[in-house]
């Protein structure tokens, strides 16, 4: 004999804010348990890390004293958006199981899938973050941040990476499979992080490409975390930086929103 | 069993004249389904009664699947309409949502969540309480044999458990009404005599099933009703029995020794269907008129010369009513020796 079963009653905003909790539950989960995406998450960016200071540091000039104050922003909003491309793996999983099935047949906000994977992006990606400027610190990173420079820091990482992972989901949805996406995030963030300031000054680069380097989101957010790290004038940095990850919410997070309703209702 | 919040709470005073209108509770009338050229549907009407179960039985491709995704509210019918528990499957689909659980073919659990967890979030997801999805999700557990398992991942479940998983997902708000897609395709024997003990409780509890089938054991065995679809169409309609009565004949199953006096065989029996195949040699013939036809049988292989292994008359199965029904056998056979 069963016992008596409680329904909750609430409008109908809260259940989705509830649902969205447990979805972000779920994927924390995932990444807790998925060990080898785990110790990719620790290891890749401290092997950037230590390759990019050790074999370019002696050769890149970049008007800072060591490469690695340069380099360490690049680094972190590199890793930043390779690690935003995981929630594309995670949403086109779900997209090709019969788990999706099951959400679509329960009474549940189905958006809050999406929340998911996207709010346990943020958290995996600031685990690599910490790990990386704690290892940086190690092998000679001298930052010169106070606590509002380091706060600023965080909030300019984590609207970078949701605004990243915002996209990441959109390609999750219009995979045709898994290991598509894989290939479609790897081809768009590597020229977007190379064609960046994230690992050399743009002062170098042909007038083509410096032109697209200096205008684009991933130079503005690294150019903003590197003088917040050292103490530099920032300019208009931050507040572009903010524009452009808003900018870029603003139009990722209602066409993923469109694709997945279009994608998962009759 | 623990579906018996669904009896208590479904079971809600009808009067005896509006009985008809309640105790249907699902009505599927006129239901058309295109892909492109492609006519899944052409035009299909069932209705479920409360408290029984329907199979929809029919060969791969009949359209099974397609129907339950309709009723399901994961995919849009061309044509027809469809109510469950009086909500239509178009226009209230969050309410139709409420009222149903689902198992379909691929199991919709997720794999590195641990069992327990699988339940409680699609609890919590299905609008219980926390409490009531902690309590409900231990009770499944418990019912469904899963307690030693509960708190490892799905991952590392055998096929049964996964299944058995799945479903008690699909009960853990106790729908009134259940979709089973094929919930034993699959699994080995041991497995699904568990499911089909656990679908019989929940039959008994008072619950509405819908399962789709192509093993024809499987309806003989649980459904109070079984509707044949092939080809998008409803071919027969009936219980068990009636099925078997109208559509089925005794057959006559002889089996010799080689393929050579197999062939002779058949050149004197009527009507007869060598199976070549089987190691047995085995020929097989309808009867109508058990004494007459075994005797007259007999009688020709003996003036034939041609002694036989062994003789068995069997009973109609539900089996030779759906092959007289879509003449699917020799297709299927085909198609697995591929």
């Amino acid at each position: 004999m069963a016992a008596q079963l409680e329904f909750a009653h609430k409008p109908k905003w809260l259940f989705a804010v509830q649902d969205s909790l447990e979805m972000i539950g779920r994927s924390s989960r995932h990444i807790i348990r998925n060990r080898d995406q785990l110790l990719g998450a620790f290891f890749q960016p401290i092997m950037f890390l230590v390759l990019f200071v050790y074999v370019f540091g002696g050769a890149i000039k970049t008007g800072h004293e060591a490469y690695i104050n340069f380099l360490m922003a690049g680094i972190i909003v590199q890793t930043a958006a390779f690690g935003s491309t995981v929630t594309s793996l995670g949403v086109a999983n779900d997209m090709q199981k019969g788990i999706m099935d099951r959400f679509r047949s329960l009474p549940m906000f189905n958006l809050a899938v999406l929340n998911g994977h996207v709010v346990a992006d943020l958290f995996r990606n600031m685990i690599s973050s910490t790990v990386m400027v704690l290892v940086g610190l190690i092998i000679g990173f001298r930052p010169k941040a106070g606590l509002v420079e380091w706060l600023t820091i965080v909030g300019l990482l984590l609207l970078f990476t949701l605004a990243f992972s915002w996209i990441s989901a959109i390609m999750g949805i219009i995979a045709k499979s898994v290991e598509g996406v894989q290939w479609i995030g790897f081809v768009l963030v590597f020229p977007l992080t190379f064609a960046s300031s994230a690992f050399v000054p743009t002062a170098g680069m042909n007038r083509g490409l410096k032109a697209f380097a200096e205008n684009q989101p991933i130079t503005q957010v690294v150019n903003a975390i590197r003088d917040l790290m050292n103490g530099l004038p920032t300019g208009n940095t931050v507040w572009l930086s903010v524009v452009w990850c808003i900018g870029i919410l603003a139009v990722s997070i209602p066409v993923a929103s469109y694709m997945f309703r279009r994608k998962t209702t009759v | 069993m623990s579906s018996g919040r669904a009896l208590e709470s479904h079971s809600i005073c009808y009067t005896i004249g509006d009985m008809k209108q309640h105790d249907t509770v699902i009505n599927v009338r006129g239901l058309k389904k295109s892909y492109g050229k492609n006519e899944v549907l052409k035009g299909v009407n069932f209705s479920v009664q409360r408290g029984t179960m329907l199979a929809l039985l029919g060969p791969n491709g009949a359209g099974k699947t397609t129907t339950v995704r309709i009723l399901s509210t994961l995919l849009k019918a061309d044509a027809g309409s469809v109510t469950i528990e009086g909500y239509d499957a178009l226009t209230e689909q969050q309410k139709v949502r409420s009222v149903i659980g689902l198992t379909g073919q691929s199991a919709a659990v997720d794999e590195m969540l641990t069992g327990r967890e699988n339940l409680t979030m699609m609890g919590r997801l299905y609008r219980l309480t926390k409490q009531s999805a902690i309590v409900r999700a231990e009770e499944l557990l418990r019912d469904f044999d899963l307690v030693d398992a509960a708190d490892r991942p799905l991952k590392t479940y055998s096929g049964g458990m996964r299944r058995r998983l799945d479903l008690a997902v699909s009960l853990i708000a106790t729908p009134p009404v259940i979709f089973l897609d094929e919930p034993t395709t699959g699994l080995d024997p041991r497995s699904r005599q568990a499911m089909w003990a656990i679908i019989k409780q929940l039959l008994a509890g008072g619950t509405t099933i819908l399962l789709t089938t192509q093993y024809l054991e499987e309806a003989d065995q649980l459904a109070d009703n079984i509707v044949v679809i092939d080809g998008g169409k409803v071919i027969a309609e009936g219980s068990a029995q009636e099925l078997k009565a109208k559509l089925g004949k005794d057959r006559l199953v002889l089996t010799f020794k080689d393929a050579k006096s197999l062939a002779a065989a058949a050149n004197v029996v009527d009507n007869a269907v060598a199976d070549n195949d089987s190691k047995e040699h085995a020929l097989t013939t309808v009867i109508t008129d058990t004494n007459k036809d075994v005797k007259d049988v007999l009688e020709r292989l003996s003036e034939a010369n041609i002694s036989i292994v062994s003789l068995n008359v069997h009973k109609p199965t539900l089996d030779d009513v759906f092959i007289s029904l879509t003449g699917k056998q020799t297709k299927t056979e085909k198609t697995e020796e591929q």
